[in-house]
């Protein structure tokens, strides 16, 4: 959705942390978080230039959907946000997590 | 996906001059204040191993710490704030244009952010309220930043409604919390009963959805029980209002809704 941006907040999470060469950068991102990887990678490459993560890998954690279903009243999890109750099939879910996107940490040398 | 997006351009018009307290944009000429670089990265502390540093900090931390600002402030005047979102074209401003009208003993100020153009401000404006335009560039969303210096511009009453009309776009707003007491969400009737499935995002982030030009909805084929069954699909706890901001239909019930979330906030300030 709005993937440069994203890597400019972590580029700026990034310089405040190290001045040291930064080799891995590791995300956890909701499986809900709307963030396609593939944007979110090649903003990686392009916002990270000159800075002390340039060339860093990036790697992703995924974390689970969770939803609380409205029919059974039990916290659910869903691989996709249009996906019916696991449980009761029922077809209206809130979501209740999954749209974490964060910065684990770093590996520097 | 959008590439420069919240960052780099925005603008923020209607003023000849502006105090400015922060101390890192650039503001070169015409009393725009353009939006750049925020401060400096965040400071993490106790991350001195060999070889992993530990962050655990969320991508848009920044953004939330505006928008935490921009809540106590809103907070301690006990003003209640809306984040209005949509697809281009739904309504929002009309909508805006007429809910001031219905609201005309009420004190409310409005925040219209768009790309370009200070169109939408002078609508509102021209209704006798006061509005400040934010001009994002090429930016697709606002931000907690950006409001929150619209916010300096706007002298909020006590107890007022503060209606900030996000650029129109069912994506990247959803994200981008500005500080508001709740999301709306507009949708058109002509858009189609699919939307909310098409977006859940944004309708799961709202909690009240209008259903707008409900007028138009015979000359559409549209089905309007089943917008509202999938907008509850996606947000099982959302409200919803059938509007027609041009007839004036449902009218009465949305600013009744509207003022009742704001009583509900005056009185929690009240219990605090």
């Amino acid at each position: 959705m709005h993937e440069m941006s994203l890597c400019e907040g972590i580029r700026s999470v990034i310089e405040g942390a190290t001045d040291r060469k930064v080799t891995r950068v590791r995300l956890e991102i909701g499986r809900f978080a709307g963030v396609e990887k593939n944007a979110l990678e090649f903003a990686f490459d392009v916002v990270m230039r000159g800075s002390v993560a340039e060339g860093a890998d990036l790697v992703f954690i995924d974390l689970p959907g969770h939803a609380l279903c409205y029919d059974c009243v039990k916290e659910v999890e869903i691989m996709n946000r249009l996906d019916p109750c696991p449980t009761c099939g029922g077809g209206r879910l809130m979501p209740q997590g999954g749209d974490e996107m964060r910065i684990k940490d770093l590996e520097v040398i | 996906m959008c590439t420069v997006c919240g960052c780099g351009d925005a603008k923020l018009e209607g003023h000849q001059h502006h105090h400015h307290d922060h101390g890192y944009h650039h503001h070169p000429h015409h009393g725009d204040i353009h939006f750049g670089h925020g401060p400096a990265g965040v400071a993490v502390p106790g991350m001195s191993q060999e070889r992993l540093i530990e962050i655990e900090t969320d991508i848009l931390a920044k953004n939330d710490r505006y928008a935490l600002e921009n809540r106590k402030r809103l907070a301690s005047l006990g003003a209640f704030a809306v984040n209005l979102v949509s697809s281009p074209g739904s309504g929002k401003t009309t909508l805006l244009c007429k809910t001031i009208e219905h609201l005309a003993q009420t004190p409310l100020a409005v925040i219209e952010g768009d790309q370009q153009t200070a169109n939408d401000a002078d609508r509102i404006r021209a209704t006798g309220a006061p509005a400040i335009q934010v001009n994002t560039g090429k930016g697709c969303h606002l931000d907690g930043h950006m409001v929150g210096h619209a916010m300096e511009h706007l002298d909020l009453a006590h107890g007022s409604f503060l209606f900030i009309e996000n650029v129109g776009n069912l994506v990247c707003p959803a994200a981008f919390d500005l500080g508001e007491d709740c999301k709306i969400a507009i949708l058109s009737v002509t858009e189609g009963e699919d939307k909310p499935l098409k977006y859940p995002d944004m309708f799961t982030a709202a909690r009240l959805a209008i259903l707008n030009k409900v007028d138009l909805a015979p000359y559409c084929d549209v089905d309007l029980d089943l917008y509202e069954t999938n907008l509850r699909r996606v947000n099982p706890a959302i409200d919803i209002l059938r509007v027609s901001a041009r007839t004036g239909e449902g009218m009465a019930a949305w600013i009744s809704w509207l003022n009742a979330r704001r009583a509900e906030k005056i009185l929690q300030r009240a219990a605090e």
